[in-house]
């Protein structure tokens, strides 16, 4: 039950943490720790120090600027499914949100934990992907924004280099419809195929695959009218639920579902 | 071994200062620092919710946060919300309609499903079993804990309409 | 009058510490000076241990001490013995901690003793064990075929038992004469029981007096006593007291006695300080005995008209890598016996062998052999229906022992003594309104959508056990139970009972009997169990044997109290005994209420004993051993509906019906929420839950992340109706229930998914029917049904 030792330290800005973890090279920040905490009861991290970051004034919350909804990145997944902003500017992600873990999950984990951790298996990645997000990456030498497509590199690994940190996601409030539609493990209840897409106001369609792969992806052929073999078993997962084969028959599925509804 | 860390936490209305092993978690500190023993540990992967506690009145994982994270938080635990004599209406739906056998998984149930009420007074069926999906039962097949929601869900509406009336 | 409790749905007594947090389970309890204990457990599945380099860990601060198995050897303490034996038996040792060889993931190797949880789990990684890693070999077909790995030297070739069961001619027999012979190959997967609260155990050890306490999660105390210390530990019975308090759910799994049990004995008697251990959850996928694991061919041999003739069946159980209380006896005599089911099968062969694996031990889990019965018998029938162009329904009719022919002694030793299944499946059917959902199943198949029927008419064993029998059969424990009644001089009844309460609701429904019995309020009854120290020796709870054995045992000691009550009454009324009567509570003079004695002046006069007749003992309370004649046999009918979604392959349980009949119901809450949890277990295996070990020998769903636990949402509300046939051989009729709604459920769901796939020409598959199964025979049958046009 217990994690290895460790120091904890809590800022309270964004300076302080960039700061902390130049101290502290192999720490973790820790926001909902939702990801990182049960990985380290089971010791597989066990990182010498946890930043905790979670009440950085300016990091939690949704708010429109312009036409681009900004989304702090301590922001819980219970705010963005209860948030009515999102609801109607970019719907995709209360409903993602409401699919995530359990509400007792929901109202701890936040989505800039969540994407920095990149589980393959986790929803968000496909509505960023899909959405058109850039997220905001800052580090002791500034800021830079990394759209959705470079931030996901792969399995646990994201755009996010050390030392830096994730501190807000910008999604362009451009959504007409949307849908994502997620197969879950019966289990663990993660996605084993989530297919987001989205229609933007521009009269593009956006979509994109999570849980599948190693890391979440666009769906080309989708988003240029296939609705069939839209991915290759080849680049898929295979575990003892859900084979590649499967899971690539399972994209097929939830593409047409969600293109349905979109 | 790690510097203690102070922290100040109020757990149902009791408040305590005190210097905790930033490893150690909320639930440890429930149970073995102030003896709440009504939270319990049922699984190491975040998943059965038997540790469900209230942080500032949302549900949460007491086994899925250090105990240093609610440091300036409240806490209400299964101790906290009710007593024989003043029940809360969950802790007496789950006892009218027999919402528990082993009684190890209910004081998280209990808390969960207060959440649910707390936003949601008079959920269906399937939005309480959706609401459940992060407590797990071996004992009950979950059928008289759905109807113990329902039982408190409908004792909450009889209290609000009295209050109304 | 006194309001009659029994039958009565009277909230549970033991409900306000539960719903208040108040509860006290092993894990709640801390006491002063208390260490505590963590594994170090072998990450393979087959080793040698070369050597064990414990200097790192010791050497870290708050770390007491680091046991091996070589301490323990050293200091005499025995391996843990299994508690049935059967003939030629092939045993290999089970030592708390292995000192050689580990034989599964998870077998212990080192304990650490510590200051703290933290700083023993800490130490737990510096242990530097060095393995000889072996071939290993987890699935019993394979450990059985020639040239396997070894898993001990004691069982050439794996075998631990070879075992036989009915008539092997008469069968053949059977088979010669018959229309036609169905033959399946069924595998009923491994199950991790999952009891809520992880096993823990606390144990206190007293120089004074050289005496043991262990507090632990136990269903039956006194066994633990028995087995850890007399055979185990070579301490003597009074000098260990058990005590098992509130208990998470057992489900079977708390049943034996485990390794930990003995590290944190042993100890706490060499650190002189109490030591606790609690699983987590982890430790408990790889360390509480799972159950079923069986790979079975079973052949039915038929007429074409639907007659049943003769059932063949021969089974590979794995029993894991060590053999723990009752292995021996789940696939044996708890699943042999059980598989003439309701029918009248003229003739039964069964041939069980016990395979030894590199995986955790198989013991008991809810039901116990039971279900794996019940699916080999109730799939085949269902499978003979299928393949004679009969309705499920409909060849269950006609195969049923009728009520005229009880007592009904079938091929496989057990004489049934009562039954009426007709009544049960009809009002199942009505209630599911069968004949319009199977008209309503062939619309929808017509638009593509597929649900599933399933029929399962189940019957069951339990209430174990007449001693004597079972001791014939290998047990080497007693299976009568004890209740002591104690009534205060106040009139307060204390019922002692060996049955052991982990969420049966014991403390309410022997309550309810003891008021009927005593004619006393039911709140002035309190129960009392779980605690070596207090009870008369008892066999515990398990086999649903608390209702029709324990509280026989309870029913039979009130009766003796109203007995001696009658005495004394009668004395104080200047009466003959012949003449008195007890009646709303009170013990009168026949007829003549006004000549009457309370309980309360009788119990008071018994512990006064200042006017008391001269033949009698002072005092009111009464022992009383109850052995039972026979088992009691429940039966019903369940009726699952499930839906499958062609396109994902995902199945849905939608309905479920289920009429049983455990004999008269003592509380209607109680039984029910048995039924209920039952049926989400058997569910559970049916669609959700496996236990899968990779070709290198690991537990693939060791945790809840793989391991599929059945979720509110993947419930329904049941839909539940009774009959009531009593057991005539116990003085209430009662029959038991805690193991029905998993043994009937698990093949009443798998037949409902086989029925669903029947467009796909899904004759069978096995269990769990998880998504990609499902679709894969979808998928497989569209593509041929695509070749062909």
């Amino acid at each position: 039950m217990y994690t290895a030792e460790f120091d904890y330290k809590k800022v309270s800005s964004v300076a302080d943490a960039l700061a902390a973890l130049k101290a502290h090279p192999d720490a973790k920040l820790l926001a909902g720790g939702h990801s990182l905490i049960p990985t380290m009861k089971l010791r597989l991290a066990s990182p010498s120090a946890l930043i905790d970051v979670s009440s950085i004034p300016g990091l939690k919350g949704i708010r429109l600027e312009g036409d681009v909804i900004v989304i702090g990145a301590m922001t819980t997944h219970r705010d963005i499914e209860h948030s009515s902003l999102l609801k109607d500017k970019c719907p995709i992600l209360p409903e993602q949100a409401a699919l995530i873990g359990d509400p007792m999950v929901r109202n701890k984990g936040t989505i800039g934990g969540s994407l920095a951790h990149a589980d393959p298996a986790a929803d968000y990645p496909a509505s960023m992907l899909a959405l058109g997000a850039k997220m905001k990456i800052e580090s002791s030498s500034g800021a830079r924004v990394v759209t959705a497509d470079d931030f996901f590199v792969g399995m646990f690994q994201t755009a996010v280099a050390e030392g830096e940190m994730l501190t807000e996601i910008h999604i362009p409030a451009n959504t007409k419809s949307s849908a994502y539609e997620k197969f879950a493990h019966p289990a663990s209840r993660y996605a084993i195929v989530g297919v987001a897409v989205v229609k933007h106001a521009d009269g593009t369609t956006r979509a994109a695959l999570t849980g599948a792969g190693a890391s979440a992806v666009r769906l080309p052929k989708l988003e240029a009218g296939s609705i069939s073999s839209l991915v290759s078993a080849a680049d898929l997962l295979s575990d003892n639920f859900a084979s590649a084969e499967y899971r690539a028959h399972l994209v097929d599925v939830m593409a047409k579902k969600a293109l349905a509804r979109v | 071994m790690a510097d203690k860390v102070p922290i100040t936490l109020t757990v149902n209305g009791t408040k305590h200062s005190v210097h905790v092993e930033p490893r150690t978690l909320l639930v440890q500190f429930l149970r073995e620092h102030l003896s709440l023993t009504g939270t319990h540990v049922g699984c190491d992967t975040s998943q059965c919710g038997a540790c469900t506690v209230h942080l500032d009145g949302m549900a949460v994982k007491s086994c899925t946060m250090f105990a240093v994270q609610a440091d300036g938080s409240s806490v209400t635990t299964i101790e906290g919300i009710g007593e024989i004599g003043h029940l809360h209406p969950l802790q007496q739906g789950f006892w009218e309609m027999h919402g528990l056998q082993c009684g190890f998984c209910t004081p998280g149930m209990i808390m969960s499903a207060a959440d649910l009420l707390q936003h949601n007074a008079k959920p269906s069926e399937a939005e309480i079993r959706h609401a459940l999906e992060g407590n797990f039962c071996r004992c009950t097949g979950y059928h008289n804990i759905v109807r113990a929601v329902q039982h408190a869900s409908g004792q909450i509406q009889n209290q609000a309409q009295a209050a109304d009336d | 009058m006194a309001e009659k409790m029994f039958g009565k749905a009277l909230k549970r007594v033991e409900d306000p510490r539960f719903i208040t947090g108040t509860g006290n389970y092993t894990d709640d309890i801390a006491v002063h000076g208390m260490v505590h204990a963590a594994m170090v457990r072998s990450p393979y599945p087959h080793a040698k241990i070369k050597s064990i380099d414990s200097s790192a860990a010791l050497a870290l601060p708050g770390v007491i001490a680091i046991l091996t198995g070589k301490d323990l050897v050293g200091a005499g303490i025995n391996p843990i013995p299994t508690g049935w034996l059967l003939p030629d038996l092939k045993i290999s040792a089970h030592h708390a901690i292995q000192p050689e060889e580990v034989n599964h993931v998870g077998d212990i190797v080192a304990a650490i003793i510590a200051e703290t949880r933290a700083i023993a789990e800490d130490a737990v990684a510096l242990v530097d064990v060095d393995y000889d890693v072996l071939e290993s070999v987890s699935l019993g077909s394979t450990a059985l075929a020639a040239g396997a790995v070894q898993v001990h030297p004691e069982a050439p070739g794996n075998l631990a038992f070879d075992w036989t069961i009915g008539d092997a001619a008469a069968t053949d027999a059977e088979f010669a004469k018959a229309d036609k012979i169905v033959k399946l190959e069924l595998r009923n997967h491994r199950l991790v029981p999952n009891a809520i609260e992880p096993r823990a155990s606390l144990a206190e050890y007293k120089r004074a007096g050289d005496e043991y306490t262990l507090h632990t999660t136990s269903q039956n105390p006194h066994i633990h006593r028995v087995m850890i210390g007399a055979f185990v530990m070579g301490i003597p019975e009074h000098k260990l007291r058990i005590v098992s308090p509130d208990v998470g759910g057992g489900f079977g799994s708390k049943i034996f006695q485990y390794p930990e049990e003995v590290i944190v004995l042993f100890a706490a008697k060499k650190v002189n300080r109490p030591v606790k251990w609690t699983a987590r959850r982890s430790e408990s996928f790889v360390s509480d005995a799972h159950g079923r694991d069986h790979e079975t061919v079973a052949e039915a041999a038929v007429m074409n008209d639907g007659t049943l003739l003769a059932l063949r069946v021969n089974t590979i159980a794995n029993l894991g890598a060590y053999l723990t209380t009752f292995a021996p006896a789940v696939p044996t005599y708890l699943y042999g016996t059980l598989l003439n089911g309701t029918y009248k099968w003229k003739a039964i062969h069964a041939h069980v062998r016990g395979v030894y694996t590199n995986t955790v031990g198989v013991d008991a889990y809810r039901g116990a052999g039971r279900p794996e019965a019940t699916y080999v018998v109730e799939r085949i029938v269902s499978t003979v229906a299928r393949e004679l162009g009969m309705d499920p329904v409909d060849i269950r009719r006609k195969n049923f022992i009728q009520p005229s022919e009880f007592p009904y002694q079938t091929p496989v030793a057990l004489q049934y003594d009562s039954g009426n299944y007709e009544p049960a499946m009809d009002m199942a059917l009505e209630k599911l309104g069968y004949k319009a959902l199977r008209a309503k199943q062939a619309e929808m198949r017509k638009q593509g959508k597929y649900i599933g029927i399933g029929v399962c008419t189940y019957l069951e064993a339990c209430g174990l056990a007449p001693s004597a029998l079972v001791g014939s059969l290998g047990a080497q424990a007693g299976q009568w139970e004890s209740a002591l009644v104690r009534v205060a001089a106040t009139g307060v009844v204390e019922v002692l009972t060996g049955s052991h309460s982990h969420g049966q609701g014991h403390e309410t429904a022997f309550a309810q009997v003891v008021a009927d019995e005593l004619q006393v309020p039911v709140e002035h009854v309190v129960l009392v169990h779980g605690d070596t120290a207090r009870l008369p020796h008892g066999w515990g709870s398990y086999g649903s044997r608390s209702a029709p054995v324990g509280l026989s045992a309870i029913t039979m000691a009130c009766r003796k109290i109203t007995d001696k009550a009658k005495k004394i009454a009668a004395h104080l009324l200047e009466a003959s005994v012949e003449d008195m009567e007890h009646v709303d509570g009170k013990y009168q003079v026949k007829g003549v209420p006004e000549r009457s004695k309370s309980f309360f002046e009788v119990a008071l006069m018994a512990h006064l004993a200042h006017n008391y007749p001269a033949d009698l003992e002072p005092g009111l309370e009464a022992t009383h051993f109850y052995d039972p004649k026979n088992f009691v046999y429940p039966f019903g009918t369940h009726l699952a509906v499930v839906e499958v979604d062609a396109d994902t392959g995902r199945t849905k349980l939608i309905r479920y019906v289920c009429v049983d009949d455990c004999g008269p119901i003592v509380n209607p809450l109680i039984v029910e929420g048995q039924v209920h949890g039952g049926v989400a277990q058997g569910m559970g295996q049916a669609l959700l839950e496996n236990t899968v070990y990779d070709a290198s020998g690991q537990l693939v769903s060791g945790s809840y992340l793989e391991y599929t636990m059945p979720r509110a949402d993947d419930m329904v509300q049941l839909e539940i109706g009774h009959t009531v046939t009593p057991s005539p051989h116990n003085p209430l009729g009662l029959k038991g229930i805690g193991e029905a709604g998993t043994i009937a459920s698990t093949a009443a769901v798998a037949n409902a998914v086989i029925d669903a796939l029947e467009p796909f020409g899904v004759r069978h598959m096995d269990m769990p029917f998880t998504s990609e199964k499902v679709w894969q025979v979808i998928h497989a049958s569209q593509l041929a049904q695509a070749a062909d046009d």
